[in-house]
């Protein structure tokens, strides 16, 4: 494998952001045949090393060579006509179009000018059916279809382009399991065929499962090129943190003895339900409770979170808070009620790219208190330096916009927008996708201190681990049914996996 | 320095700097302002005066522009503002009754207000897109000024009613006050409150918004409440200063000016900021362009050729993506391969 010269080499790459040192002299190494890990925690600079690899932006110094002549690349589109695909992260795809315009938008099948729709609909259902193992109907709009699906859409686009890189920039991050061994099968598929093919990712187990190779990224620096054999677990998240680090083992501890001291009911669902989301369910919440759901992706997970918050309405069921407080209609009832929602889509419901962190953070508290009663300037900025510096957000400058943020910066100025608020109730859906370990485990440490100090938490997360980790109860989806809740000594990774399976 | 270079008003400002400078060249004694009869007189005067109306338009259309919307009606609202108050006035016997100047006044406002309360709600509560909702009025709204007017100019005596569009407050035409207090009150309104950061949430982020708590559709209504009142106000400026009401032509492709000097203020289409000064500097620019091409002569036929001319070098201007393409043509050529030589030393 290793003898053959690289496909693609980037050396000493710069860029530099106002403000921000994107990258400083990285390099990487693409071989034909091989999969090559990218490693990194958030703000590493691995989102930024691939944006300047496919043009997006331009590099500020450094080459790169493609078959070792050196090429400068100016747009995605003079990168992929180079042979360099990319499927990113949040899928760039037009929900309105058809899947199989999806897929051939812009290189449409055509004869004297006119487009071929049936030979172009055939070749997509052949595409999807032959290298994905993905049986669909092709004439219906990409928004008829899971995140998951329109995932693998996006990577069958890319695929569609004669390519030599091929660039995966966190493809299972909103994957199942299933749906990420239909992956690796198609991943390894294409390798045998000689691409080399950039797999970004934050799970572990997945980059050991798929790579020959692994670049490790910190704070914009390179940190590393091993082979992925040679490399221990421990060795790669040192090299991505930068320091020795057992933190997550130390949390299981914290969550023990707590349900004794979990208090009156805050919220209790009975037999809520919405057709086509969720069948109904009964779902009892405490003060200081954390409630984990755990379940296949589209299991009806965020579907509970939403009618919880008021953002759907439910058909059938009561929703009704402790207290004698009444019910939910709306978002903005369960804010007045204290109850704070963190959506799993961070880029459309969550942040609001043009406005800066300290706008981004005060909204929804700003939005509670109502149009009259603003926060001062002052007080908004003392607000956004204490949250910095509590969330370690980075950078550290309440006026950057935070559309220029990385994901997981992203995700934890959300996280300061709603306990400023002062929920006694939070719903985290995803809270840790697309972070990387520090982050996630500074997260789960945040979610078992504050449910100490009396917060309730529904907890949900594809990673069983985590939601084991925080959660004090954990009710299970299949389905779009809830089918077992476990709580306390049953709780283990072998119960839940049972109970979502249905043996 | 640099910070000067990025403010959103840099290059809006230069260009409204270098139409001036043109016109100097053209007549040189453009700056001048003289004092006459308790009145200040000269062209930069008359442009501020005769801007007035199309100042308020696009103030009004920059929150609706911020909330990713546009308002084609505003055109037609003028239309109907100046109709009713012209309408009211001229059905009375003693058209300088200051009670009546008031209560037309009022009543052109109230109505203004209405019908930016009907875009709002076709726009937030029917959820049809902004393009097509305020298009419904600006096609019934000029029929329904024509209605007004019976299809006449109405004309009125008025000294009373005539002052507001050409009378005279400190030697300063009184139009510029009402535009200033108008001014200052949005922005007291938008940035002392937290509306003006409910409206660039809004725009820039629909469901995000709703699921931090923001009242999206409030704040949609509202919006679209305040264009028509600007617009509303500027119809009585208009009126008032010819003393007259032309449901035909009152306020006609205003709507596209005033987008237009949104834009020029720095305020994109996409929705999300929005800088009300931009926008005033943006109109004063259309403004003095239009005043421009009266004064250096250019044929009627081809003023809108020129004009058109004018407002591409002014968008090329303003695009950083075209800067950009002229900068780097300038700069020396860039060979990474020479760069290479000198790397591989050590």
């Amino acid at each position: 494998m290793s003898d053959a010269a690289p496909i693609l080499q980037m050396t000493r790459i710069h860029k530099r952001f106002p403000g921000v040192k994107a990258l400083s002299d990285v390099r990487l190494r693409l071989y034909p045949g091989e999969v090559h890990a990218l490693m990194g925690e958030n703000g590493a600079g691995k989102s930024t090393l691939i944006k300047v690899l496919t043009g997006v932006y331009s590099v500020d110094e450094g080459t790169v060579e493609l078959e070792g002549v050196p090429i400068t690349v100016h747009s995605p589109l003079e990168a992929q006509a180079a042979g360099i695909s990319t499927v990113y992260q949040e899928v760039n795809l037009c929900t309105n179009l058809t899947v199989a315009e999806n897929i051939f938008i812009g290189r449409e099948p055509r004869r004297l000018g006119r487009i071929l729709w049936k030979e172009m609909n055939r070749r997509a259902e052949e595409l999807l059916k032959d290298r994905l193992n993905l049986n669909i109907d092709v004439t219906q709009p990409l928004h008829m279809y899971s995140v998951a699906v329109q995932q693998l859409i996006a990577i069958a686009r890319a695929l569609n382009i004669s390519s030599k890189v091929l660039i995966l920039d966190e493809p299972t991050s909103s994957l199942d399991k299933n749906e990420v061994d239909q992956l690796f099968q198609v991943v390894r598929k294409l390798k045998s065929e000689g691409l080399a093919i950039l797999f970004v990712t934050h799970f572990l187990d997945q980059m050991y499962e798929i790579s020959d190779r692994v670049t490790i990224l910190r704070n914009g620096e390179f940190a590393g090129e091993y082979l992925a054999k040679d490399l221990s677990r421990l060795e790669l998240v040192q090299k991505m943190i930068g320091k020795d680090l057992n933190m997550l083992e130390e949390l299981p501890v914290l969550s023990e003895g707590k349900l004794d001291t979990a208090g009156e009911e805050l919220v209790k669902a009975a037999g809520l339900g919405r057709k086509g989301a969720i069948e109904p369910f009964d779902l009892s919440i405490r003060k200081g409770e954390v409630v984990g759901l755990a379940g296949l992706l589209g299991s009806g997970r965020t579907e509970i979170a939403r009618l919880l918050f008021g953002a759907d309405k439910p058909d059938t069921g009561k929703l009704t808070l402790g207290g004698g407080r009444g019910t939910i209609h709306s978002p903005r009832d369960a804010i007045q009620q204290r109850i704070a929602f963190c959506s799993e889509n961070r880029k459309t419901e969550g942040i609001i790219g043009d406005l800066t962190i300290r706008e981004n953070m005060i909204l929804a508290l700003q939005a509670k208190q109502g149009l009259f009663k603003t926060i001062p300037r002052k007080r908004q900025e003392e607000i956004a330096d204490q949250y910095i510096r509590l969330l370690n957000i980075n950078p550290p400058n309440p006026e950057q916009l935070i559309r220029n943020l990385s994901g997981g910066n992203q995700q934890k100025v959300l996280l300061a927008r709603w306990l400023l608020t002062e929920p006694d109730l939070f719903i985290l859906d995803e809270p840790t996708r697309g972070i990387d370990i520090g982050a996630k485990a500074e997260i789960q440490k945040l979610v078992l201190s504050l449910s100490h100090q009396g917060m309730s938490f529904v907890f949900i997360s594809s990673e069983l681990e985590e939601v084991l980790r925080v959660s004090d109860k954990i009710a299970v989806l299949r389905d779009r049914h809830k089918v077992k809740e476990i709580s306390d000594k049953d709780m283990s990774q072998h119960t839940i996996m049972q109970a979502i399976a249905g043996s | 320095m640099k910070s000067i270079y990025k403010h959103h008003l840099f290059w809006p400002l230069c260009v409204l700097a270098a139409l001036l400078l043109f016109n100097l060249f053209y007549s040189p004694d453009f700056f001048s302002i003289t004092f006459r009869d308790g009145h200040l007189y000269g062209s930069l005067i008359d442009i501020l005066n005769f801007g007035s109306p199309l100042i308020l338009v696009a103030i009004g259309m920059t929150l609706v522009v911020a909330t990713s919307g546009i308002d084609l009606s505003v055109g037609s609202i003028v239309a109907i503002s100046g109709a009713v108050a012209c309408l009211s006035i001229s059905k009375a016997s003693d058209q300088n009754m200051l009670s009546l100047i008031l209560l037309s006044v009022l009543m052109a406002i109230v109505l203004s207000l209405l019908l930016g309360v009907w875009n709002g709600l076709l726009v937030s509560a029917a959820g049809i897109q902004p393009i097509i909702a305020t298009l419904i009025l600006m096609v019934a709204g000029r029929g329904i000024a024509q209605l007004i007017t019976g299809g006449q100019i109405i004309t009125v005596t008025s000294d009373k009613y005539a002052y507001i569009g050409s009378g005279s407050l400190a030697a300063l035409p009184f139009s510029i006050f009402v535009v200033a207090a108008v001014l200052i009150a949005v922005t007291l309104v938008t940035r002392k409150t937290a509306l003006g950061l409910f409206i660039e949430s809004v725009g820039c982020n629909p469901a995000a918004s709703l699921m931090s708590g923001i009242r999206a559709k409030w704040v949609l209504i509202s919006v679209y409440m305040f264009c028509g009142l600007c617009a509303g106000i500027a119809g009585l400026l208009l009126s008032s200063n010819v003393s007259s009401a032309d449901g035909n032509n009152a306020g006609l492709w205003y709507e596209l000016d005033a987008i237009l000097a949104v834009v020029i203020g720095g305020t994109s289409l996409n929705g999300g900021r929005f800088y009300l000064l931009g926008t005033v500097v943006g109109a004063l620019i259309i403004q003095t362009m239009t005043t421009t091409i009266y004064m250096i002569g250019v044929p009627p036929e081809i003023t809108l050729v020129v004009k058109a001319f004018v407002v591409l070098a002014v968008c090329l201007v303003q695009s950083s993506a075209f800067r950009a393409a002229i900068a780097s043509r300038w700069k020396t050529r860039h060979y990474p391969g020479e760069k290479e030589i000198t790397r591989h030393v050590s």
